[in-house]
């Protein structure tokens, strides 16, 4: 067995490691957000017609439902439920992409109203960030695709589960990252 | 740890073009990243011509260059700023971080903590190629058309945002290369916080090892703010946004037809947040050398270890806090501008106390003149002089007269050529017996030092004197400047210093390459080295150590009273 | 591959609790947003409610309630650099003279 001076898994601190980088990177687009918003003589706020805060509140919820049932997939294999595993992770994959897929509608609605990337700093910002973090689910469902098939393939157990937990803390990270933007776009 | 026996030999593709193997890929990154600096050492060679002789054709080479950079061999002034951008975008991005930190910490940290690779052996392997992938990327961009990068290599917006397609290039060039670097750091970070060998705790460690990873924490917090500005300037330039352009911004008479209401100090801000730690980056593996040569060739333990490792945290913690004294005539804030310059005082404190620890470290010393030992002594007043010429910089009263001009220019060269170039080579030196194991010429050696120290020297000094007399930098013909007459005088004898430094490098270029196949053989530890590299064969098989090393003292017992030997190795 | 270090949790229970509150979390901020509240209000608010379902979802989720102090020591570094970059840019652009 390799030696580890700490008892944490390599994984496991490459993975944290890996996503203080990263609020580092959705930090910095949150700060130009913030900065700009505050201080830029036209930033162009849309009207709230337009931004549809109920079908982005059930995004909101369809993610969160996502993150639980991910964390519920995790725990389903630490008891050597593989059944329940695939279950919850077809699940989570599953509302990733309705998360998606309502942003797709989201996207075209907005682009169809004059909303677009170019048309002032919150549409830039709004369609950047939101992009941004889109295309992070999007290797997020791949992350998780990976899992899943190797857990269907018995590679996961109660004892060894380590990549599955890896993608867990990947996947609640980018709903973290969600439930910041949401407010910001939608709420304030 | 030794690995399993290999059942079969991997075919060449698998042990030298996509090796896991942590030393494969760090003389991946040494060779490549020396290729670098060669081009762009080639890059200033010309610049310096035009700086000299400004408007005459470049001699020999100058029809290579085709019209759309060089009419009749003159070169033209956006071919100049190209030069400019790409020389420093070059010399920093693929050139000294990938040699100090990609060669250097790849091939070294596993082996000063005595474990038998990286934690993530292939993502090791996907930072090298998607290194050498960017640094092709951004070499292309002068096939582009409008040719490459030119508008510095800081890539201010607005002109960035209107700069020719090669810019486009730079950006996501960048994005590669960040991407490489935080693979990277979240490998030396694992690997430093797990993989340290039975008794290996923190203040046992070398400097070298610190410095490695205090360094790729400084690179895994900066680079990420770096991309979120690159990428808001993608989009400007391709996507129509207005990040970073104000409204009503007219370029060439004509309105820009933007929604406008964005900053341009704004990036400004975005860029320093990681250009400042990246200096840092720059200059930390080289101390981490001069550190292992110093303990090494004066036989005696370095002064304030601790100091020194306390410094090195210190440091990297200050340089998150201190990047906008590089913008303080931006137009940003002087309130602002106040509380950055105090940080900037504040951080030369660590600085001078690692340089001051390793020249006490030289009292009472038996020094052995071998040439990585020269490197590294050279390294001490050269660092000292580029250090003391930022404190001006620093201090915003005299940063006004001094800023964009080519004090600026001598000081960061005194720093990173001086400086950390002159360590990354006298490492070579001292780790070429473990790498290949077989020796580099002394003489060879000795004449490459002496004529690159004083060569660096004479192109880099006088700009001290020309930035003083007010002599403006990123300006193609100095002479259009009545003023710059004075100190024009200089430029001819700096491109002289610039030509002989390139022929002091063949010494070097041919010692390297003769004594990979003829050089003398050595002895696993021929400089009788208490770190842990040494204690494995020269050079380290795959999975490093015969055995799981077991580290029983610190890194430089050297000269302890009443021991027979003059060193301890850290495993005996 | 290593053995997990931290203990598994006994029961799927916290999590159906966390998700259950981040619901009413949610649900509370939209309605607050509804209100026309001041503008410092509703950004506090806002905050507020933010943080506190980050930090359930990081707790709870992320399993941070078991793991070594070093991780929350490494958050809340990058979380400290991105407010210095916040601060000084609010500073420099954010507010009008």
């Amino acid at each position: 067995m390799e030696h580890n001076s700490t008892g944490i898994p390599h994984g496991k601190l490459g993975m944290w490691i890996f996503l203080s980088s990263e609020i580092m990177l959705f930090g910095a687009f949150i700060s130009a957000y913030i900065v700009l918003r505050m201080g830029s003589p036209n930033f162009g706020v849309p009207p709230e017609a337009i931004m549809g805060r109920p079908l982005a509140t059930i995004n909101t919820f369809v993610l969160i439902t996502s993150s639980v049932t991910m964390v519920l997939a995790l725990a389903a294999i630490q008891r050597d439920n593989t059944k329940q595993f695939a279950m919850f992770m077809v699940l989570t994959s599953l509302l990733g992409m309705t998360f998606l897929g309502i942003k797709g509608y989201e996207y075209h609605h907005k682009i169809s109203e004059g909303l677009t990337i170019s048309s002032g700093l919150f549409g830039s910002f709004y369609f950047t960030l939101t992009g941004l973090h889109a295309l992070h689910m999007i290797g997020g469902l791949i992350f998780n695709a990976y899992v899943l098939i190797n857990g269907l393939r018995g590679k996961f157990n109660s004892r060894h589960y380590e990549r599955v937990e890896y993608a867990g803390l990947y996947w609640h990270f980018v709903d973290l990252v969600w439930v910041i933007l949401f407010p910001v776009f939608y709420l304030i | 740890m030794s690995s399993s026996p290999e059942h079969h030999e991997p075919s060449f593709i698998r042990k030298y073009v996509f090796s896991l193997d942590h030393k494969t890929i760090g003389l991946q990154y040494m060779f490549t990243s020396l290729t670098f600096l060669l081009f762009g050492f080639g890059l200033m060679l010309l610049m310096r011509w035009q700086l000299a002789f400004p408007g005459k054709p470049i001699p020999i080479i100058g029809g290579l260059f085709g019209d759309t950079f060089a009419p009749g061999g003159i070169m033209l002034p956006e071919f100049y700023n190209q030069l400019g951008a790409m020389h420093g975008t070059i010399m920093v991005f693929l050139g000294v971080v990938p040699l100090g930190v990609g060669f250097y910490g790849n091939y070294f940290l596993p082996l000063q903590i005595g474990a038998g690779d990286m934690a993530f052996p292939r993502l090791n392997m996907m930072s090298y190629w998607i290194y050498f992938m960017g640094g092709v990327l951004m070499l292309s961009s002068f096939l582009m058309p409008g040719g490459a990068a030119q508008s510095g290599w800081t890539s201010y917006p607005p002109l960035s945002v209107i700069a020719p397609p090669g810019q486009t290039m730079w950006l996501i060039s960048m994005t590669f290369i960040i991407t490489s670097s935080l693979f990277g750091s979240i490998n030396f970070i694992v690997t430093t916080v797990n993989m340290r060998a039975p008794g290996l705790n923190w203040m046992r460690l070398p400097v070298f090892v610190w410095a490695q990873f205090i360094t790729a924490i400084l690179l895994l917090f900066a680079f990420p703010v770096l991309q979120a500005g690159a990428i808001l300037q993608l989009l400007d330039r391709v996507a129509g946004t207005s990040f970073y352009l104000p409204a009503g911004l007219v370029v060439s008479g004509t309105l820009l037809n933007r929604a406008g209401g964005g900053s341009a100090l704004l990036y400004q801000h975005l860029f320093w947040f990681l250009a400042h730690p990246e200096v840092y980056v720059l200059i930390l593996p080289a101390m981490g050398i001069v550190a292992e040569i110093l303990a090494t060739n004066t036989r005696k333990p370095l002064f304030g270890y601790k100091t020194i490792v306390r410094s090195i945290m210190f440091l990297g913690v200050l340089s998150f806090v201190v990047w906008a004294h590089h913008m303080f005539l931006s137009g940003m804030k002087t309130s602002l501008a106040r509380i950055f310059m105090v940080t900037t005082m504040v951080i030369s404190i660590p600085s001078v106390a690692i340089l001051s620890c390793y020249v006490f470290s030289l009292w009472g010393a038996s020094i052995r003149f071998r040439v990585p030992m020269l490197f590294a002594l050279a390294f001490l007043p050269l660092f000292g002089i580029g250090g003391l010429t930022g404190l001006p910089l620093g201090f915003l009263p005299t940063d006004i007269y001094l800023h964009d001009t080519y004090y600026v220019i001598g000081h960061f060269h005194y720093v990173v050529v001086t400086g950390s170039l002159i360590a990354l080579m006298g490492g070579i030196y001292h780790w070429f017996p473990k790498i290949f194991g077989r020796s580099m010429n002394e003489f060879w050696g000795k004449v490459h030092f002496w004529g690159t120290v004083v060569c660096m020297n004479g192109i880099f000094f006088p700009m001290f004197i020309q930035g003083l007399a007010g002599m403006q930098r990123r300006l193609y013909d100095p002479t259009v400047q009545a003023h710059n007459a004075t100190t024009q005088i200089l430029s001819p004898f700096q491109l002289l210093a610039a030509v002989s430094l390139l022929v002091f490098q063949f010494p070097f270029i041919i010692n390297l390459f003769v004594s990979l196949f003829k050089g003398q053989k050595t002895v696993e530890n021929p400089w009788e080295a208490t770190t842990l590299e040494w204690a494995c064969p020269s050079p380290p098989p795959h999975g490093n150590f015969l055995s799981l090393p077991q580290v029983n003292r610190g890194p430089y017992e050297y000269s302890v009273p009443g021991m027979k030997k003059d060193w301890s190795a850290q495993n005996e | 591959m290593t053995e997990n270090e931290a203990p598994h949790p006994a029961s799927v229970k916290p999590y159906i609790l966390v998700f259950v509150g981040l619901g009413i979390l949610t649900g509370l901020t939209v309605f607050l947003s509804y209100l026309g509240l001041p503008r410092h209000t509703a950004i506090l608010l806002a905050g507020l409610i933010a943080l506190t379902k980050v930090t359930l979802i990081a707790t709870f989720f992320m399993h941070l309630r078991f793991e070594k102090r070093a991780f929350v020591f490494l958050l809340l570094v990058a979380l400290f650099f991105v407010t210095v970059l916040v601060a000084s840019l609010i500073k420099d652009i954010g507010l009008i003279h």
